[in-house]
């Protein structure tokens, strides 16, 4: 990570840009073939842009975005990230040329795992990265059309950025700016992918919006970029990801996620990420609520060799509610760093964080979170409870709570509990006949109980069902 | 049939039973009775296979040791999801609870345990099922949507050990002081089932307890006393009605 430090001294035209020569710099000849390469230069952000034929403020953006990325430190704190090749990295690959892996290259036990969970055939093949598309147009054109007809706006970022640039630029970056942390200004700037979505005032959409039925336009990219708009008084539950194991050789997920919830909207937003163990997953997610609003981001952590994830709530209108419910699972090998954040910028305003982890087989578990409550958030209330669940003795689960209070009239909460499966809870659900890890994923299972719950029907039968495949693996 | 020779258990090194043999046979109902520290519980755990209460090994090395048969299947080396698949069910004293795990879940779990390969109830046919059967009980059966004995009352964890035993269907069920902390309108809807259900399915019921009320509605046919890890007696009922006059300081 030390190559970053002095980064001033290796390329001075990095550092020489500036706007006003950009456009003349930025037309390609019309015939100009993308040939994607490792690493990451000023050309590539540029050409990544060029590609996507993109506003010029989008291009401007980006270029900055890099500039910081160079300039910011690495994290101080959470996981290691020493093992991040920033320049072992494609950046951006044209859907088109993204080249299919082949079957027999996808390992035995993730195979494995989707034969025991049931996943169709054509599934498999997507989620195994064999193939770049996945054959969902019935499924989601009708959805689409039905949605359009509500005045919702649901497709990809890239396209948005075309379709709407007034709407986009009104938003984008306006929650999480491109200096917020080095990830961010790598999102910004090398970003690809994601979702957009605006719905209108009272607009209630009653079903779940799903990343899943519009996976073939590269959705599960490395470096996607979600936009939430919920105007006033709607609602939208939008989810991301799936439970089932992802397989994928791109070692770096860096994702960034705005959300603004309107006065009196409400948003959800449900992630269950479940990358393959090789994937580094640093996310920035942060929604900002107005007065009466509510937002509840539903964070599930199963996969990745390493998470940092923190979905935050900026609680910026009276009365607004923020709910972070957190799971993370960390095996062998893994580092969960999760948690969430809340800040009380008004007055009444409330926020709840529930996270449970569990870790087993040598792997780490940390609830990393703040609450803060600035002067004027008079009368707020906070809770937060963590619950850690260690299966074996080579494992680890770490609680690291920040709390910065600076108004008098506030209650806050802190529950913490760190318990290991009990010999009596086992002998207890064996005697009924249930093998050891059997037991287990029932002790588990219930553990997470209640956030599963809040999990769309099919997640969390999925969830429920990994869980249980991930004993029999640390038992037998 | 349940049968125990010459049963030792140690305990953290110290031995506990200290030679233990009984008979129960299918349909037949056993009471254990013996003052605090007997070590009737041990007999209780020991039978279901907790790692905690080892079984003392013969010093004949050669002989395969045989100190509990269920069935005609030795359960000495079997683990307590192995004795429990042969037929051995254990209704605790002091049940575990389990947050999050429902108790439908968990009972439905059990009956596809006990009923495999598509026999036997459909989930919404077993769920009628079991509310009719919690009824019986007297069991709430808003419970049943709550964790595993998560907040239950002394009372209603009992009942739902009980409920448990229907659902599982044992062989040989040992109810380990069943009645301990139970008013006497539970006691009684206890006991009563468990005397019905023995009957009927001709279950072996082995019931440790302190107290003479429970055979009251739970007969016993045969009486034995345990003192300091050995048996010292066994006799009729009479016996149970006696001790609790007379305390155990007689029984040598």
């Amino acid at each position: 990570m030390t190559r970053f430090a002095p980064i001033k001294d290796t390329k001075p035209e990095d550092t020489n840009y500036s706007p006003g020569e950009y456009k003349y710099g930025f037309s390609m000849p019309e015939n100009y073939v993308f040939k994607a390469e490792r690493g990451l230069n000023e050309k590539v952000v540029r050409m990544i842009s060029a590609m996507k034929k993109e506003p010029l403020w989008m291009a401007e953006y980006r270029l900055h975005a890099y500039k910081l990325f160079l300039d910011k430190p690495m994290p101080d704190f959470g996981a290691d990230l020493s093992g991040i090749d920033f320049d072992n990295i494609f950046y951006y690959i044209k859907p088109s040329e993204r080249t299919e892996k082949k079957w027999e290259d996808v390992p035995a036990d993730i195979k494995n795992t989707y034969d025991r969970l049931g996943i169709p055939e054509a599934e498999k093949q997507y989620l195994g990265g064999v193939k770049a598309q996945y054959e969902s147009e019935v499924v989601y054109g009708s959805l689409i059309n039905r949605l359009s007809d509500m005045g919702i706006i649901f497709c990809g970022m890239d396209e948005a950025l075309i379709k709407y640039p007034e709407l986009v630029k009104e938003y984008f970056g306006k929650i999480i700016p491109s200096a917020d942390n080095k990830f961010a200004a790598l999102n910004s700037a090398v970003w690809s992918g994601g979702s957009f979505i605006y719905v209108p005032k009272g607009v209630k959409v009653d079903l779940p919006l799903q990343a899943y039925f519009r996976i073939n336009s590269a959705n599960m990219g490395q470096f996607e970029r979600t936009l939430i708009i919920v105007d006033e008084g709607a609602y939208v539950h939008y989810v991301e990801g799936c439970t089932a194991p992802i397989y994928t050789t791109d070692s770096l997920h860096s994702a960034v996620v705005e959300i603004f919830v309107k006065k009196n909207a409400r948003c959800r937003y449900t992630t269950i990420q479940n990358w393959s163990t090789n994937v580094y997953n640093l996310v920035t997610k942060r929604a900002r609520v107005e007065e009466d609003g509510v937002m509840e981001w539903i964070d599930g952590n199963l996969g990745s060799k390493v998470t940092m994830k923190y979905p935050a709530v900026f609680l910026v209108g009276k009365r607004a509610h923020g709910e972070i419910l957190s799971v993370a699972v960390a095996g062998n090998g893994q580092h969960q760093d999760a948690g969430g954040k809340c800040v009380h910028l008004a007055s009444d305003t409330t926020s709840r964080i529930i996270s449970k982890s569990i870790s087993l087989r040598g792997g780490r578990a940390s609830y990393r979170g703040l609450i803060r409550m600035n002067k004027g958030a008079s009368n707020s209330r906070s809770k937060v409870v963590c619950d850690a669940l260690i299966l074996d003795k080579t494992s680890r689960s770490d609680t690291y709570p920040v709390n910065k209070i600076d108004e008098n009239n506030v209650v806050l909460e802190h529950e913490a509990t760190v318990s290991k499966i009990g010999e009596e809870q086992l002998f207890y659900l064996m005697s009924r006949g249930f093998e050891e890890h059997e037991a287990e994923a029932m002790i588990v299972n219930g553990f997470i109980e209640p956030i599963v719950k809040e999990l769309p029907m099919e997640y969390s039968l999925e969830l429920n069902r990994l869980i249980n495949l991930q004993m029999e693996g640390s038992v037998g | 049939m349940m049968k125990i020779t010459n049963l030792r258990v140690n305990v953290g090194g110290k031995e506990i039973l200290k030679g233990v043999g009984l008979e129960v046979k299918p349909g037949e109902v056993v009471a254990v009775m013996g003052p605090n520290g007997s070590g009737k519980s041990t007999l209780a755990f020991a039978l279901a296979g907790h790692p905690k209460y080892e079984i003392v090994k013969s010093k004949n090395s050669k002989v395969k040791s045989k100190n509990i048969e269920l069935g005609g299947k030795v359960l000495d080396e079997m683990s307590p999801d192995e004795r429990a698949n042969e037929g051995l069910f254990l209704a605790n004293q002091y049940p575990v609870a389990i947050s999050g795990l429902t108790v439908n879940s968990f009972l439905y779990q059990l009956y596809k345990k006990r009923n495999p390969e598509g026999k036997g109830m459909k989930l919404i046919e077993f769920r009628a099922w079991i509310e009719k059967q919690a009824e019986l009980l007297e069991l709430n059966p808003d419970l049943l949507k709550r964790g595993l004995n998560d907040g239950f009352s002394g009372g209603e964890k009992k009942k739902l050990e009980i409920l448990q035993l229907i659902v599982f269907n044992p062989k040989q069920v040992i109810l380990d002081e069943i009645d301990s902390g139970l008013d006497v309108d539970a006691l009684k809807r206890i006991a009563k089932t468990v005397a019905l259900v023995a009957k009927q399915r001709k279950i072996g019921v082995l019931v440790i307890t302190h107290y003479n009320r429970i055979l009251k509605y739970l007969i016993p046919d045969r009486v034995i006393v345990l003192k300091g890890g050995l048996i010292v007696r066994s006799g009729t009922g009479e016996l149970a009605v006696k001790i609790e006059k007379d305390g155990y300081k007689n029984e040598n």
